[in-house]
């Protein structure tokens, strides 16, 4: 089977990548990009685990084919700190202690970035719903619900 | 003079909040669980699965896969040692079948393969023809006189004759003369209870990273709760000499239990060894559903008899545990704990292991015990409701002190059920008004925990900071409370300090992360390395100073004359003597290595509120309280954590999730659709109250607390469904399906 | 697997139509993908659709109503505020499909052509009354949405056929529709039950009615008696029983592990009551 040449953009970097057509935009990151950020929990979307965006798109990276990339722009867990610099809510997730484990971490981290961005000022049950396709199995959700939520608040107060 | 830092109070470090040092790695992507390593060379490998829930395995026709481009090795039973015995042998059954399948999802083969998709590939390849033989996955079905043997001869000495050869194991436990307690009741109540399995569903699978060499040298990096464990078992089930086998456990994505037990090591150093290049092997999630543990399902039986008073005046419970196609349900758990809260003249309880045509089970948090808690706890809430008492005021009328004896035999010391019932009594949420629709429940729940064996070592740096080497895969944020205790003895601070979880050619043997045991016992020894690393220092310093070492002690990081017969000195700090402790006496380092015993129990009482809509069954948990004895909450964030963790999964237990198996004897839900563990919409906040009764077997009065959260909510839950529904329910989950049928049958009847 | 990305429809269906084994078109994926990952289907020609224009566009049509491009995500028809206010329990129904990151990727077309008996949109396109295009070897062609499922995972496009897009009616000036379904959690789960009711009225009167159930049969039902049943009164309890009895009357449900025979005809009498009364008061608040 031949492989697909792909080109695409990955938290701002130029890349191209060969994949099988198979391969998934996960499979793609963790097995030939070294960027093991995005976990594998299910496969199937139904964890979060394995959160990106494409084009500003939240999607599961296990639902999407490495192929289907070409001339997007993705960004993953890597790319959320700036340099040093790190994310307000990376911040407060460790203020909180709003992971345990830390293997959901990654993906809900994405996916509270995305609707902050679209959403500054979420109610509860928003977070909640927009956060339902991130499963966290340690925490029961409390801290990282309030971890959002100040999140939430500290920018608003700071934009 | 033996250092003793013990103490329960004027803690400087114990009790704060600080980061946790793993936090940064963790929220940047870059903390590396099991599946994140990689190395040069590495082959993929896949495992062939049974299709069938019992069959014989006639033939196994590797040919084609090894053909296929890419396949490098492919192994079979015949590739894991022989002669193995007892539980070594039941492992390896589990992690490759023998002559037989004995569950849907039994491993019979694995390769490995240059890409991920080409083992998979290779897998389909693998030609296995099976004679199907008759199954049984129920637990009381599996032990009717007509169910079909697992494995004849399976069953210990504890069984008494006349049981079906798939009853493995017998606990039997109490003392006083039940019947004659049942005759001074006012209020008998008996029923029957039933429990799905569950699976601990944490979101990271099983995998690992292998490399096993023909001179019998290997390197495993794995996700496991316990990597000496890891190790022992690989070497058996491989013949390998334990020592040649080195083991470094990865971060870890959720264990609860499930990942104290050996699934694909073996096999991922089996394959390596045959294609002599490194094998990383991963699990899907179909797999970890189908072939790790979950956790018993359960019938059972229990009676309870009450004065209108609310005295107990004698209890009995039958607990029968399938724990799949292997013997090691924790029956005696679950019959030990059931009872555990309460002061009873007269009590028995009974424990059957039984094995059936499922997955080994493993444990889940508490193993045993939330099961017993369901059936307990819902027939006192029935007296109290009959006798019209309220539920807290008879729990405590009943409860465990320190001095009762306890139902499975021992005397309690000093233990915080009565604090934590008063603690629930008093906390807003047991007097709040209630919605229309809405009920409340309560549950007690118990756990044992355990020590185990521990080893701990701490260098000191020539800076003045110190690290330290932990054995104990840090499940729960243990690396924190480590260095808080630590940095408590050493009197420098939290951040001075860096903890890892050292590998197994590093420290002496250390148990498994499980029975809540991390923080009582590798912080137990953290304190004692401490305090040995601070006799060395105070012996430096005294050998500096002239005097005896015994005139030295040592306070917030300062060496210190101990009076001013010991002579006028200006306290010396740690990095003092670090500074120069090359030539000193030579490098500074504590070290600690025991089987401590005297982990403390911990109880809980939980509240909860929940909304029944009676015209679809459907539940919503609308308000939630957790109040537990954490003996010493040494970083009270993590403890909340695991109190609102062990929370949520119980109401995913008592609510949704649960094994199904078809008539063919096939999963049918082995992933998380149809799995359904609760996602962020359906919880509410979960509420924490932190009890503090210190427990006299740890310098710092710790209890373990990872368990016990996990033990009242299943009846808590059915309590409050109970309530607001206005029907008992008796069976988990209590899916709205089953909420309708109750209320269905409470009107036709 | 062959993975091909046509630019226009006719090269997808000519692709299709010269491929051998299997063929799978993908949108979204979040249901080709999955099968894939669970060694369900493995696809020999995969075919991505979203490189043809237009595949992306939601366009209100000259008539009012609506035309939806076959690759248009969930997430991009929550955001869409005209269609959103015309078509409520659609875009609602669309939005309860999975999670917010199956959302970014999900399209109505082919939660249609997954043909589940549980997908979501399908009983509230079926009350709305949206069609399809389809293009094929032997032309174009447009059907009701309820002719394209045929059964579990079977669809009556022939080989070579592809949906080019979905057209929605116009809503009118007093009208409003509403999905509700079952699940045992409040997210992430597949529907035990899905209804779909689509009303309009004149004062209290309904005037147009049509109600769709979903997992309750092998295909989702379309309850033609609804619209005798409720047409030329309003929604009383009379009408309310009467719509409950007939949505239970229209199923023919299995017992699985989602939910058993008793259990979806029950609650199907339920979401039916529930979901005409927010699509009337939908359509009474449209009327003022």
């Amino acid at each position: 089977m031949s492989k697909l040449h792909v080109t695409t953009k990955i938290n701002g970097d130029e890349v191209e990548f060969l994949c099988d057509p198979r391969e998934t935009l996960l499979d793609v990151l963790r097995d030939r990009l070294g960027l093991t950020g995005a976990k594998e929990g299910c496969g199937t979307g139904d964890c979060g685990a394995c959160s990106v965006t494409v084009d500003g798109r939240l999607v599961c990276s296990c639902l999407m084919l490495g192929a289907e990339a070409e001339g997007k722009e993705i960004a993953t867990v890597e790319g959320i700190a700036e340099g040093e610099a790190l994310h307000p809510l990376q911040k407060k997730f460790i203020e909180y202690a709003a992971l345990q484990c830390g293997i959901c971490t990654p993906g809900i981290l994405v996916a509270a970035k995305n609707l902050l961005e679209k959403n500054p000022d979420p109610t509860e049950e928003q977070v909640r719903y927009w956060l339902a396709g991130n499963l966290c199995r340690c925490t029961g959700y409390d801290k990282i619900i309030r971890a959002v939520m100040d999140t939430a608040a500290e920018m608003r107060e700071a934009s | 003079m033996a250092l003793d830092s013990s103490k329960t109070t004027g803690f400087k470090y114990v009790g704060t909040r600080p980061d946790r040092p793993d936090g940064l790695d963790k929220v940047t992507g870059r903390a590396r669980f099991g599946a994140d390593a990689t190395a040069p060379g590495m082959l993929f490998a896949a495992i062939k699965r049974s299709p069938h829930a019992h069959a014989r395995i006639l033939r196994i026709d590797a040919t084609k896969a090894l053909a296929m481009e890419g396949v490098k090795a492919v192994v079979t039973r015949a590739d894991f040692a022989e002669g193995l015995t007892g539980e070594n042998w039941n492992i390896l059954e589990n992690v490759m079948a023998g002559d037989t399948a004995l569950y849907d999802g039994h491993a019979v083969a694995a390769v490995a393969a240059t890409t991920a998709l080409a083992a998979r590939d290779a897998i389909k390849a693998i030609e296995v023809d099976y004679e199907i033989l008759p199954h049984v996955t129920d637990v009381d079905k599996a032990m009717a006189p007509d169910a079909p043997v697992i494995r004849a001869g399976a069953a210990d000495a504890s069984v008494p004759e006349g049981l079906h050869p798939n009853v493995v194991r017998y606990h039997e436990s109490g003392h006083g003369d039940v019947e004659a307690g049942f005759a001074e009741a006012d209020l008998v109540i008996e029923d029957h209870f039933v429990t799905e399995a569950t699976h601990q569903g944490y979101i990271e699978p099983h995998a690992c990273l292998g490399t096993l060499g023909t001179d019998g040298k290997g390197e495993l990096w794995c996700c496991t709760q316990g990597h000496w464990n890891v190790q022992k078992v690989c070497a058996a089930l491989l013949g390998l000499e334990t020592s040649q086998l080195r083991v470094t456990a990865s971060e870890i994505g959720g264990g609860f239990g499930g990942k104290t037990a050996v699934f694909i090591e073996p096999v991922a150093l089996a394959l390596s060894r045959k294609a002599n290049r490194p094998v990383k092997l991963v699990m899907t999630r179909a797999e970890v559903f189908k072939a790790t543990g979950p956790t018993s399902s359960t019938s059972m039986d229990v009676k309870i008899g009450m004065k209108k008073d609310g005295t107990i005046t004698a209890a009995q419970g039958t607990f029968r545990l399938q724990g799949g196609a292997f013997p090691g349900a924790p029956c005696e758990m679950t019959a030990m704990c059931a009872f555990a809260p309460y002061d009873l003249k007269h009590v028995k309880q009974v424990g059957y292991d039984v094995m059936a045509n499922r997955p080994k089970q493993a444990a889940y948090r508490a193993p045993g015990s939330p099961m017993a808690a369901f059936a307990v706890e819902s027939v006192i809430d029935e007296l109290c409701k009959k006798l019209d008492l309220d539920p807290i005021d008879t729990r405590l009328k009943n409860a465990s002190r320190e001095g009762t004896r306890a139902s499975f035999g021992p005397t309690w010391p000093r233990i915080g059920l009565v604090e934590t019932l008063e603690a629930a009594k008093a906390h807003p949420h047991y007097s709040a008004p209630l919605e229309p629709g809405q009920g409340r429940g309560i549950s007690c729940g118990f756990w044992f925990n355990h020590g185990g064996e521990t080893s701990v070592s701490l260098a000191l740096s020539e800076d003045g900071t110190a690290q330290i080497a932990v054995g104990t895969p840090d499940i729960g944020g243990s690396r924190a409370s480590m260095a808080l205790m630590a940095s408590e003895v050493l009197g420098i601070p939290y951040e001075d300090i860096r903890v890892i979880i050292a590998d197994t050619a590093s420290l002496g043997y250390n148990e498994i992360s499980h029975g809540s045991r991390v923080t009582y016992a590798s912080g137990l020894a953290t304190i004692k390395a401490a305090e040995d690393a601070v006799q060395k220092l105070c012996a430096r310093a005294a050998a500096k100073w002239g005097i005896p070492e015994d005139a030295v002690y040592w306070e917030d990081g300062f060496a210190k004359p101990s009076g001013p017969n010991a002579g006028d000195f200006a306290p010396l700090p740690i990095a003092e003597i670090t500074a120069t402790m090359g030539a000193t006496g030579g490098p500074i380092s504590g070290h600690f290595e025991a089987t401590p015993e005297g982990a403390g129990v911990s109880f809980a009482t939980h509240i909860v509120d929940a909304e029944v809509d009676r015209e679809t069954g459907s539940t919503k948990v609308v308000r939630y309280t957790v109040v537990q004895d954490a003996g010493k909450a040494v970083h009270p964030t993590y403890v909340e954590g695991q109190f609102q963790g062990g929370a949520a999964q119980g109401i995913g237990w008592a609510l949704n999730e649960e094994y199904i198996y078809g008539e063919d004897g096939r999963l049918q839900n082995a992933g998380f659709l149809d799995y359904r563990i609760p996602v962020a919409s359906d919880l509410p906040m979960i509420d924490t109250v932190i009890v503090e009764v210190p427990n006299p077997g740890h310098p710092f009065g710790v209890r373990g607390v990872g368990e016990t959260s996990i033990c009242p909510p299943l009846a808590a839950i059915a309590n409050a469904v109970s309530a607001a529904a206005g029907v008992r329910m008796r069976q988990l989950p209590m899916r709205p399906s089953r909420i309708l049928e109750a209320l269905d049958s409470a009107a036709d009847g | 697997m062959h993975y091909h990305r046509p630019a226009t429809f006719e090269d997808a269906v000519a692709l299709a139509t010269g491929s051998e084994g299997v063929t799978r078109f993908l949108a979204g994926g979040t249901d080709v993908l999955v099968q894939m990952r669970a060694d369900i289907v493995t696809p020999d020609t995969l075919i991505d659709i979203k490189a043809i224009p237009g595949t992306h566009e939601i366009a209100r049509q000259e008539d009012g109503g609506w035309r939806i491009g076959v690759a248009v995500t969930g997430a991009e028809m929550r955001e869409h505020a005209e269609l959103g206010r015309d078509w409520p329990g659609l875009v609602e129904a669309m939005d309860l499909i999975g999670s917010t990151q199956v959302q970014g990727r999900a399209t109505l077309t082919g939660n249609l052509c997954n043909a589940s008996p549980a997908a979501d949109s399908v009983p509230a396109m079926i009350a709305a009354g949206v069609t399809a295009t389809i293009t094929g070897p032997g032309g174009t062609r447009t059907v009701p949405v309820e002719e394209i499922p045929a059964g579990p995972g079977k669809t009556t496009l022939a080989r070579g056929e592809i949906i080019t897009a979905l057209h929605v009616p116009p809503r009118g000036t007093e009208g409003g529709d509403a999905y509700l379904r079952f699940i045992p959690r409040t997210e992430m789960d597949i529907a035990v039950v899905g209804c779909g009711v689509n009303l309009t009225v004149e004062g209290d009167t309904i005037t147009h009615a049509r109600m769709a159930l979903g997992a309750v049969a092998p295909t989702a039902v379309l309850v033609h008696a609804a619209e005798d049943a409720l047409v030329g009164r309003t929604l009383d309890e009379d009408a309310l029983t009467a719509l409950a009895d007939l949505a239970e009357a229209s199923c023919n449900p299995i017992d699985d592990k989602r939910g058993t025979i008793k259990f979806r005809t029950h609650v199907a009498g339920v979401l039916a009551r529930r979901t005409a009364k927010i699509a009337f008061d939908r359509a009474k608040g449209a009327a003022k």
